[in-house]
Parts: structure tokens; sequence; C-alpha cells
């Protein structure tokens, strides 16, 4: 079994302009100790993904499908149960370090009250604790560091700290949402390497949501590719770097700029933009930007599936993949093949 | 490459910052520009990359006379920016312009893209007709790859792409001859960063700019720059012709960079980890090391570093360094 198993996971907002499909149909699984990326634009609906299994949507936003973590389904847990698995089995790193930390308290104060209330240890216990994570993710001086305020710390060192935060418990599954995005590149290769020690010292399963695939080249096992609300591209690390099926994901890798490569021509843009949730396109909601569009692209794309969790949204067929439809697809856990 | 219209020279400004408490009050000094100098010609692009605090944005502004220099003089087409009164400035913002980092953040939300497009000619010609700036505008809008009809929307109704694009229609709208842009794809997805820098690229060459782009990525500046310009708490490191600088950095922060920079490959990503790379934090400018300012985390420092401060020196082939050791250095990739 899975440690984290999504199914059909739709989320709406209600706004003034009328009913978001932020996500739509989302189904993934998360294995043991894998590190797993969710990667998309703005709006493709990876970080509602994830707030919508912790809980953790705005007001006017609702969640529906399952999300099991260890078979106990997240979201028909009442508010008290939730809090027990959050921070304690599940913990979650935001984007921007800045405004995640508590300018008012020391890291020691914040570090220290995580423990003191999901693990009950004494503030002397606490404290040691957490100049203990300090050290793993490799602050220097931590016992002098620990008295100091966010300020005093520099945006990589922030970043750090809350990683830090997130390991205090020792979670089963850590999700970061972005983690170095706001960062420098300098910083960005710092927080790749220490999430790839961590990968391999610990057993904890990772879920890293980003936009930008070359950030987690080198430290993912499995990535989902989203857009516009859906998954339109899975597989492992290899099949969506070598074996690319889906325009979207070859359009992504190819407007990553390289500096291991001399050629020198123009940056392959995708052209347009994401298209707007309350006005979704029939059939594939990447048509319209899509290089390889046909007449068929107006129907909904059939979804083609093959071993290990490799899956493709596409008309184009998928090499040693057959077609799921959409609706056995998103009802069973085993899709059926389907007769073409 | 024609005569230089911009030229900076030995340019520095410095904040300074009080701390302590009131029977303690010092005043300390930040040099977040320290005597950089460089030339531009109409149709270069030059290429400015660092980490945050490296002065890249200061400099950009201290150029553009937004923050009065504490030294140093820009010479704009012969004459020198620093010498002008803040009137005489606010003419030559008709050919000096910028485009800021944050996309939606540097509009004004209660204006329509329209209206912020056609501001610059409001204040600069006031007696302008207004079909005529209507027009102005339209055409600003077509030439930056928005749809004419959008001229009514508000920013919320554009994707961030979409605003930066607003962003620079706006600063285009006066007919610059220099466009400074401050990290202007930094805040967009990937996938709309190409657009971005095409579309720059694009502009540049139809209107002859003289265009300084800013970036804290090696990887975004290669495919819009002439020449790139390494920064480093407030100095220059390097300025090479890109193609030197990409096959061949002189500079170890440069090689530095190079080397934090993401490969979207999975087997070359992790093969590319055993190598070395930068450890550690920028210093505190607060706390700027003697010699090299660099030498605390450089892999090549010898003693030398700790105690003279290399000079921006010109190299054989062109290209300027800020390295006691760059002869003998090879960091080619």
């Amino acid at each position: 079994m899975a440690l984290l198993e999504v199914r059909g996971l739709d989320v709406r907002f209600d706004t003034p302009e009328g009913d978001v499909r932020a996500v739509d149909g989302v189904d993934f699984d998360v294995a043991e100790g894998e590190t797993l990326a969710i990667v998309g634009e703005s709006g493709a609906g990876k970080s509602q993904t994830v707030m919508a299994i912790m809980g953790l949507l705005a007001e006017n936003g609702s969640a529906s499908g399952s999300a099991r973590f260890r078979g106990k389904d997240l979201m028909n847990m009442s508010p008290k149960e939730l809090n027990g698995v959050r921070g304690r089995h599940i913990s979650m790193i935001f984007q921007d370090p800045m405004t995640s930390l508590n300018p008012y308290l020391t890291i020691e104060k914040q570090m220290a009250e995580v423990v003191m209330h999901h693990q009950g240890l004494r503030r002397d216990e606490a404290r040691a604790h957490a100049v203990e994570m300090l050290r793993a993710v490799r602050i220097p001086d931590p016992e002098e560091r620990i008295r100091q305020y966010p300020h005093e710390y520099s945006g990589g060192m922030r970043q750090r700290v809350m990683i830090a935060m997130g390991l205090l418990c020792e979670p089963e599954l850590l999700i970061a949402d972005e983690p170095s995005t706001a960062l420098d590149v300098t910083v960005q290769a710092q927080i790749t390497e220490l999430v790839g020690e961590l990968r391999k010292a610990t057993k904890m399963a990772i879920v890293l949501i980003t936009h930008d695939l070359a950030a987690v080249a080198e430290i993912s096992d499995r990535i989902l590719v989203m857009y516009a609300g859906e998954v339109v591209e899975a597989g492992s690390v290899d099949d969506i770097f070598y074996r690319p099926q889906h325009p979207y994901t070859r359009g992504l890798l190819a407007s990553v700029p390289r500096l291991d490569r001399v050629s020198d021509d123009e940056l392959q843009a995708i052209p347009g933009n994401p298209p707007n949730l309350l006005e979704l396109p029939s059939g594939c909601r990447f048509r319209d930007r899509c290089g390889e569009a046909t007449e068929a692209c107006r129907e909904r794309p059939p979804v083609w599936t093959a071993e290990g969790g490799r899956m493709s949204r596409c008309v184009l067929p998928m090499e040693g993949g057959t077609i799921a439809s959409e609706e056995v697809a998103e009802s069973t856990e085993a899709p059926m093949e389907v007769a073409e | 490459m024609s005569k230089p219209v911009l030229r900076v020279q030995d340019l520095a400004l410095t904040f300074s910052s009080q701390t302590g408490g009131i029977f303690s009050r010092r005043e300390r000094l930040i040099r977040a520009v320290d005597g950089v100098s460089f030339e531009l010609s109409a149709g270069e692009t030059l290429g400015i990359v660092g980490e945050s605090g490296s002065g890249k944005s200061t400099l950009a502004r201290a150029i553009l006379g937004l923050l009065r220099p504490s030294r140093g003089r820009v010479q704009w087409m012969g004459e020198d920016l620093t010498a002008l009164d803040e009137e005489e400035l606010r003419l030559k913002r008709k050919q000096l312009q910028i485009v800021f980092q944050d996309p939606i953040a540097s509009l004004d939300p209660r204006m329509t893209a329209g209206d912020i497009i056609a501001e610059p000619l409001w204040t600069f010609y006031p007696n302008m007709e207004r079909l005529q700036v209507e027009e102005r505008t339209r055409g600003m809008m077509k030439m930056v790859g928005l749809l004419p009809n959008q001229i009514n929307r508000y920013p919320h109704e554009f994707s961030g792409g979409q605003c930066q694009r607003i962003g620079i229609a706006r600063s285009l709208v006066l007919n610059p001859r220099l466009l400074i842009c401050d990290e202007p794809v930094s805040a967009l997805d990937v996938s709309i960063q190409a657009q971005i820098i095409n579309l720059l690229k694009d502009l540049q060459k139809k209107l002859g700019l003289a265009l300084i782009f800013i970036a804290h990525d090696l990887s975004v500046v290669r495919h819009i720059s002439d020449r790139v310009m390494v920064m480093y708490m407030g100095q220059a490191m390097e300025v090479s012709d890109k193609m030197d600088l990409y096959r061949k950095p002189l500079h170890p922060y440069t090689n530095a960079l190079m080397k934090s920079v993401a490969i979207p490959d999975p087997d070359l990503a992790r093969r590319a980890r055993q190598e070395s790379w930068l450890t550690g934090d920028m210093p505190s400018p607060f706390n700027r090391p003697k010699g090299c300012t660099f030498h605390n985390r450089c892999p090549f420092r010898i003693k030398r570093c700790q105690a003279d401060v290399p000079a921006l020196r010109r190299m054989e082939d062109g290209n300027w360094v800020a390295c006691h050791r760059a002869e003998e250095l090879d960091l080619s990739i």
C-alpha cells in the first residue's frame, strides 16, 4: 500500500466571477521513501492539490475525493484528528521563508513550540532537539544562532530553518511548495543538495512542488505534470526527461535555458498563456497553445496508461501504453483496458 | 560596435545605516556599489548577474539618477548625468527607462492597461491629442504581443507574463534609447520567461536600444546578452564577451554561478553534483572581507587574496577580470 493515495481529487473555489475549477480529477500515489515532484505553471492546481489534502484551503474553497494516508482518509478527518497528523506525520514547507516565520519570535521559540506541542518534550529537551535539526540543515553555530530572530538570517538560511522545522517531528511525509523559487540560484543549488541528502539519510517521502522542471531533475523519483487543474503526464524521472510524451511536457523541457549546451538559438517558449479556469476550452485544455493540435483535440483526450504509474492525457499515442477511458480511470484503482 | 552611448566611470554608492541603542548610536556605511565602470553602445545588450545583495539593482538606479551616486560619473551621449539637477534629469528619462521585477506589484491595480501604458505620454506631452495617445497606446500593445482590444482591462485580468508585457510597453512608449530591465523574468514561470526574453531581444533589434538586462541567473541572460558583467558585493568581478564567458569564465565566482544552474537532465545533474561549488552565504555588507571580497568562499584562494584587493584589469582577449590568479586558472567548461 502506498503511503498516500489520492483519488478523484476536485477543488472548487466560489468567486464573484463564478465557480473556479482549480483541481479536476487528480489521482496519484506517494510510496514510502519516494520523492514525487508535481510540476506545472501558476494556476495549474499543484499547490491547491496539496492544500486540499492538508485541509488548508481558503474559506471559499471546497474539495471532494479522497486522500488516504496510511489507509485513513485525510479529507474525512475532524479538524482535531487532522491536527494530530499535520506537523507530526506530514509536514509542509511553504514558498516564502520570509513570511512563514514569525518575525517577533526567536527561532528557538518557534522551533521548540512544535516539538513541545506534538511530542510533549520539556523546554530544554525541545531546545536540544531543535539545535540538532539546525545542525542537520547546516546552520553554522546553531547553539548561538537559535537565539536570533528571523531578520538576522539570510534568505537561504531562513529556508533552511523552515526545512529544519519541517523535520522536527521526523515526519513520514514532507511536502515542500516551491522551496527554492524565491532564492538565488546559488542558494537554490544548496537547498537542492540538502534535500538530496535528506532523501538518502531518512526514509521520509517527499512531495516537491515546482514550476521549474530543471530544479527537480536530480532529486525526484517520479514526476507528475499538471496543466489547468489536470494531471497531463506522469512517469518516472527518466520517463519525463528522456521520453516525454505530452507536448506540454516537451514544451516545459524546451523552455528551460541551459548552460550545458553550446547552442545559442532562440529560447523555445510555450506560446500563449494558461487558460482562464472560469472559461476552460472544451476538449484538450492545452490545445490553444499546442503546436501539434488537430481537430481531434476538440474532444476530451484519451488517457494512456502503462506500468509503473506511467500516464499521458493526449490524442498522441503513448509508447507501450493502452487507453483507459476517463470514467474508468477515475472510478477504479486499476484502470481497465478498453477496446478502441 | 559603434561609439558607446553610455559610459559609467568608477561609479560608487554608499548607504549609511544607524545601529545601536540611543547611547551607543553608530553610523555604519554599506558600500552597495563600489567603483563600477563599463561602456554600452546602441543596439548592444549588457547582462548583469549576481546574487541578491551584490548591488545590481542599486547600480541600475544610480545610472538612472533614481539614487544619487556618492562617487563617479554616468555619461549619457557625452553628458554627465550626475551633474544634472532633478528637473533636467526628469526630462532625460524620456530616453532612459526601466522595467521592474515584479510585474504585478509594479502596475497600479486601479488603472487600466491602456492608462498604465499611456501615463508617461500624459506626463511628458500634456498637450497631445487624446486620439493620438490612444493610437500610440494600441500600437505599443500590438508591439509587445498584447491585443489592442484589451486596452480597458485591469492588471488583475492579465497573467504574470502579460503584466510584464504591459510594463515593457509602458517603458517603451516614450521611445527611449536605453532600457534597463531589472530581473524582468525572475517572478515568472519558466515557460513564460522564454517568451519575455525573446520579446525583449526582438524589440531591441527593431528599436536599436541599448539594453541592460539584470538577472541572478547566468542561464537567463545568456540568450539576450552580447557581454556579461558579474557582480559581487558591489564590485564587477568579470566583464566578458558572452561567447568567451560561457566557454571559459575568468573569475572563480563566475564559474561558481555557472555550476549553480540546475540542469534539466537527471544523469548530467547527478554527475555535476560531484563537482565543488559555492558554499556559504555572501558576507554581511557590514563585514566586508579584506583583500578580495570573494576570498572566503573561493576554492582557489591563496595568501595574497586575503591582503590585496584585485583590480579589474583587461586581459589579452579584451575581457576584464578582478582576480589575482586569472592567468593561471583554467576554468574552461
